[in-house]
């Protein structure tokens, strides 16, 4: 990027002095970029986290069979599990075998706590094909398990899913507001730029410089403005977001670990500043245009 | 002989260049928003190669007049062509090209503050886009003949009045323009200095170029030897047939 600056600015470095790091301009876009990266961060892990959600819950179906006959509920079970593996909506159905119930049931009974003639019951794990509604399954099992409870995972995740979603939306939506804002900061900066150089562009334009070569003299400088405020931004926005991550981490949670950003997100995080500087240029640019094409 | 003379560099170009026209208004006027016009009727002609006197009281609308002239304006009402070309209704992107055939000596400098002297001079070679290595000689020859070879490095704000005008008027004859504009060039200057300018203009005029001076100074006119003259009075031309102008143009001996 830097190397695609200097070429630009070769010719026209002589005309105008360096640009120097102007004003506050750099830190405002620091600001924004920090909490622009925030919010797409949030926006991916939030993506993240319901695409998971939906691979990992969402679409399972557990089927438990209440009879407390031990016999009766081993013929249910069977008789279950042979039904919904003949159904065109499941993609595999698995049967909990006892010790995993035990593993499962161990907190509240203690380890042999099954032992005894406590009737639990049979748990069959089913796997939804995407797309496929749980309520569809309910006749056919009940029909072969009287006893049979269906409880569709997907049913109660729902809200879940749809706070996630639209969670995604809002930063989603304050990163579109947060480039917006960082768009009128150029113009303001571009703008306050071309008042305080008002007796030098006038005398480059009288002399014969074409609106485009003024315009690259304060492009670059802004362009630099930019490249500085969005990398002090994002490196502080990496750093607050490693630091969240292990704190995250360390509450162990899986439905919360998959908020942690995978590293093509990470890539597309880093190209915010570069689109940053590409944006800041390009309006710096529209805006300098625009006031000399008011010169005559 | 004389067509040995004749065929020498300078005089030559001189005699090519003064068929023509270079500049013709054909009833101009200038009115700056709802106000009274600040020119009216202004119809005249300047030739290629011409060396013009513009004078009149303060007020007469000489600085207007020159705005029209390096294209830092257009008029209200009437025509102007300058290299044969209609400027009035050219669209605004040809006008840079016309510009760098105009060198400019504003009245108040117009230096660019955070530009050494050399930079400023260098100024509209660099516009034009002429290579660094092709610029140094010339600009430092130009500061020398100023008078301010051991000055290149000054920034305007560390420059005298006088010194100022003579970096303005390096920086308007560096890119040898087809005209040149120069609005009070001397006002700043010692009789002496401003005589050597003059002598500048003169030495450019004899190259080919146009000068067009707006003065108070009248005894700064009589230092040239071939010249004509455009009086401005409330916004008009005192003579506009030209009949009038004084001297009467003299025949080159």
């Amino acid at each position: 990027m830097s190397a695609l600056l200097q070429t630009m600015g070769a010719a026209d470095r002589r005309l105008l002095p360096e640009g120097r790091l102007s004003g506050p301009m750099p830190w405002v876009i620091a600001i924004m970029m920090f909490l622009t990266v925030l919010a797409a961060a949030a926006g991916l892990g939030l993506g993240g986290a319901a695409a998971s959600l939906g691979a990992g819950l969402g679409n399972r179906v557990t089927v438990q069979i209440l009879e407390p006959n031990p016999d009766r509920r081993e013929a249910e079970a069977d008789r279950a599990v042979d039904r919904l593996r003949a159904l065109p909506e499941i993609e595999s159905v698995r049967r909990l075998p006892p010790d995993e119930m035990a593993e499962l049931l161990e907190p509240w009974l203690g380890p042999g706590g099954l032992e005894g003639d406590l009737p639990i019951p049979a748990m069959i794990d089913a796997q939804l094909i995407p797309g496929a509604r749980a309520d569809a399954l309910r006749p056919a099992v009940t029909a072969t398990a009287p006893s049979a409870r269906i409880d569709d995972n997907g049913q109660w995740l729902a809200p879940l899913g749809r706070l996630i979603s639209a969670l995604k939306w809002l930063a989603l939506g304050l990163v579109a507001l947060m480039i917006a804002a960082t768009a009128a900061t150029v113009v303001l900066a571009a703008r306050a730029a071309l008042d305080t150089h008002r007796g030098t562009i006038e005398v480059l334009h009288l002399m014969g410089a074409t609106d485009v070569q003024v315009a690259r003299l304060f492009q670059r400088r802004i362009a630099l403005d930019a490249l500085f405020g969005g990398l002090v931004g994002f490196t502080a926005a990496a750093l607050a977001l490693i630091l969240i991550g292990r704190r995250i981490g360390a509450l162990g949670s899986d439905l919360l670990g998959s908020a942690n950003l995978p590293a093509t997100s990470w890539l597309a995080l880093a190209l915010l500043p570069v689109l940053g500087v590409g944006l800041a240029m390009l309006v710096a640019r529209a805006t300098i245009l625009r006031a000399l094409g008011r010169m005559l | 002989m004389p067509l040995r003379r004749r065929g020498r560099g300078p005089e030559r170009r001189r005699v090519l260049s003064t068929s023509g026209t270079i500049v013709q208004f054909d009833n101009v006027g200038l009115r700056y928003g709802t106000g009274a016009e600040t020119l009216s009727d202004l119809s005249f002609s300047l030739r290629h190669g011409g060396f013009y006197f513009l004078t009149g009281p303060s007020g007469a609308g000489k600085t207007s007049l020159l705005k029209l002239l390096y294209l830092a304006q257009r008029p209200s009402r009437g025509l102007i062509k300058l290299f044969g070309e209609d400027i009035v209704t050219m669209p605004r992107r040809r006008l840079p090209g016309f510009r760098r055939r105009i060198g400019v000596v504003f009245q108040d400098f117009r230096l660019v503050t955070h530009l050494s002297a050399f930079d400023n001079v260098a100024l509209p070679l660099r516009v034009a886009g002429v290579d660094e290595k092709d610029l140094q000689g010339p600009v430092s020859e130009m500061l020398a003949w100023v008078g301010l070879g051991h000055r290149s490095s000054a920034r305007p704000a560390t420059l005298s009045g006088g010194e100022q005008q003579r970096v303005a008027i390096a920086r308007a004859v560096i890119a040898r323009p087809e005209l040149l504009v120069a609005d009070e060039p001397t006002g700043n200057v010692d009789p002496e200095m401003a005589k050597r300018l003059l002598h500048l203009f003169d030495s450019l005029n004899k190259l080919g170029t146009t000068v067009v001076v707006a003065t108070h100074d009248l005894h700064l006119i009589s230092s040239i030897g071939s010249f004509e003259m455009l009086r401005l009075d409330r916004g008009t031309l005192l003579d506009p047939t030209g009949a009038l102008r004084h001297p009467p143009r003299r025949v080159d001996a």
